[in-house]
């Protein structure tokens, strides 16, 4: 009898992370989209950067329940990184220089997430606040080195890997923010379903608890929060080297509201909160930027306030049934296939995001 | 008997108030140790100083004969001291099944591994089975912990700290708040804990104190009242005033 509990037990806890039918869907739709929309590659080129900018917040947000004002902080820093190595050809390889750049924020998101350790919601988002108002005013401070309010220019990027060079009409950058984006994706999936991803839930639910059995919760926030600023730096890089520029609004205090934004709009806590808030975020502020140029604030204001008034959970059940009927029609077109539904996956999405 | 856990002199004021007054305890190895005393007498101030929730303002902390003062909470678990809570601490969007692996590969020190998913380490899977079924939580395991009934999640309290396999458990008020008729599995429970395993338990029913400890600590306004074996402590005239009476106005 054990033994069969032993091997049920396995079964449900290896459960949460397998692979959802979802998500193969995602994840083919995002593939297609390169030959679908090739008109379309510079809007989906931000999306794919600003995705991967959201699932950085997630991680923080999302899994470890640290809010951020600041998160631009680690952006922007990853953005002049990779800008910088370029055009003064340090590392000339886009891809090396991007995890260069990364590593540079995550140096920034360690020294600083010692802030961030103690104190309310209210605390860590003046210290996130701070933080990115700081790196803003050094940038400013030294145009020698950025080009201060100029932004910096003359940034050429080498062709990625040494054979696909960036081009005008966003195709390369499309493919290369795309896979950046799916292989970080893949790290930060394998992350959460870890021991370590769960000790995170552990300890946004109860850090009083988590401490009790023996969870070191500062090292696991510092841990993480490295982590998303890493992931931040990519992201920043990659709008510098797709753009082949930098300027200072990288750093903005917008760029981190509609960071929080993006995430809210998807939801937080199940990774593809960030992804599809950015899709929606992008292709509304598009979309309505061309209906009313002038009323763009006005309308994703009134979309903020709607989600918020309405509440993510019944948005997340409607979603959940939503899910629930495509993986049933995604069943009856290949039987066999599918893994069971998971009972969990719709309510996850309803229980998470405040 | 060794003395496994002791403090010296210890003191914790709020503000002006002496919420724990030199209280030098002595805990034996092995012993069923309980500590009473009415409400407000600083028992859970004193398990939250011992446990490292709060700052002594004096006075020392000893396990096994090390000065444990100024460790970190999650240190002294990892030595060996774990809790329960007299209000649940629980992980409410976990199921059971997770909590209790978390204390388990933490205890293991795999909690921090990142590169493996949850559930695939054997030893982890295996020794959360055991203790699941020791908790009688198996039914339960799938469950969100915060749909769980109280009773079962008083027990996943009690689960999670033997969990952390400790060589000193500390029980806040185990049964506080748990039906009549379910306080006997808890109590069950905590009378069938490891006779290697050093407790010190508070609690407020009688009853179980005295069917369950060898030796009893009286608080009274933070301050160490009495220290004895129940029948001395039993016996003492000055605790049925002090502490009987005060229950009976109760």
């Amino acid at each position: 009898m054990p033994s069969q509990l032993v091997a049920q037990v396995t079964r449900r806890l290896a459960r949460r992370a397998r692979w959802r039918p979802l998500e193969y869907v995602f994840w083919l739709a995002a593939l297609a989209s390169i030959f679908l929309f090739p008109g379309r590659h510079l809007i989906l080129t931000e999306i794919a950067w600003l995705g991967l900018f959201a699932l950085s917040l997630d991680l923080i947000l999302g899994y470890a329940g640290i809010i951020s004002l600041g998160h631009a902080a680690f952006f922007g820093l990853g953005s002049y990184a990779a800008a910088l190595l370029a055009k003064h050809a340090i590392i000339t390889e886009p891809v090396l220089a991007l995890l260069a750049s990364g590593a540079c924020a995550a140096v920034l998101g360690f020294a600083t997430s010692f802030l961030v350790l103690r104190g309310s919601d209210l605390t860590r988002l003046m210290v996130t606040l701070g933080v990115a108002l700081i790196m803003r005013e050094i940038a400013n401070q030294i145009p020698e080195i950025t080009g201060g309010a100029d932004g910096l220019q003359g940034v050429i990027v080498a062709p990625i890997l040494g054979m696909f060079d960036f081009d005008i009409f966003g195709h390369v950058n499309y493919a290369y923010c795309l896979s950046v984006l799916f292989v970080l994706f893949l790290l930060a999936r394998r992350i959460v379903y870890s021991p370590f991803g769960l000790s995170l839930r552990a300890v946004k639910g109860n850090p009083l608890r988590a401490a009790s059995i023996g969870i070191s919760v500062n090292a696991r926030l510092v841990a993480v929060y490295t982590l998303a600023a890493f992931y931040a730096g990519v992201a920043g890089a990659l709008l510098a080297q797709t753009t082949a520029f930098a300027s200072l609004d990288v750093f903005s205090l917008e760029r981190s509201a509609d960071l929080l934004l993006v995430l809210i709009i998807g939801g937080t806590g199940y990774l593809y909160g960030g992804l599809i808030g950015a899709v929606i975020f992008k292709l509304m502020q598009d979309w309505i930027a061309n209906l009313t140029p002038q009323y763009w604030q006005f309308w994703i204001g009134l979309v903020l306030v709607l989600i918020v008034l309405i509440g993510r959970d019944r948005i997340g059940q409607w979603s959940g049934g939503l899910r629930a009927l495509a993986e049933q029609v995604v069943r009856r077109i290949a039987p066999g296939a599918m893994s069971p539904l998971a009972g969990g996956s719709g309510k996850e999405v309803a229980g998470e995001g405040h | 008997m060794p003395i496994v856990l002791e403090t010296k002199d210890l003191e914790k004021h709020f503000g002006g108030i002496a919420a724990v007054n030199r209280v030098s305890l002595q805990v034996e190895k092995g012993a069923r140790h309980a500590l009473i005393g009415p409400n407000g007498a600083g028992k859970t101030t004193v398990i939250n100083l011992l446990t490292g929730v709060l700052r002594p303002s004096a006075g020392r902390i000893l396990l096994e004969g090390e000065d444990i003062t100024a460790l970190e909470a999650y240190r002294r678990v990892r030595r060996g001291l774990a809790r329960t809570f007299q209000i649940n601490q629980l992980f409410l969007d976990l199921t059971p099944l997770e909590a209790v692996g978390l204390a388990i590969s933490e205890r293991m020190g795999t909690g921090g591994q990142w590169w493996r998913l949850v559930g695939t380490n054997p030893a982890v899977v295996e020794e959360i089975v055991e203790i699941l079924e020791r908790f009688h939580l198996t039914d339960a395991m799938h469950e969100r912990t915060g749909n769980l009934p109280y009773g079962k999640q008083r027990l996943l309290e009690i689960a999670l700290a033997i969990a952390c396999r400790p060589r000193v458990l500390l029980l806040d008020e185990p049964a506080a708040g748990v039906p009549e008729d379910e306080r006997h599995e808890i109590l069950a429970t905590v009378a069938a804990l490891p006779a290697d395993v050093t407790v010190l338990l508070i609690e407020h029913d009688m009853d179980s104190v005295f069917s369950f400890a060898g030796r009893i600590s009286v608080l009274v306004n933070g301050t160490l009242f009495l220290d004895g074996p129940p029948e001395e402590v039993a016996r003492d005239p000055r605790v049925k005033a002090v502490y009987l009476g005060e229950s009976l106005d109760a």
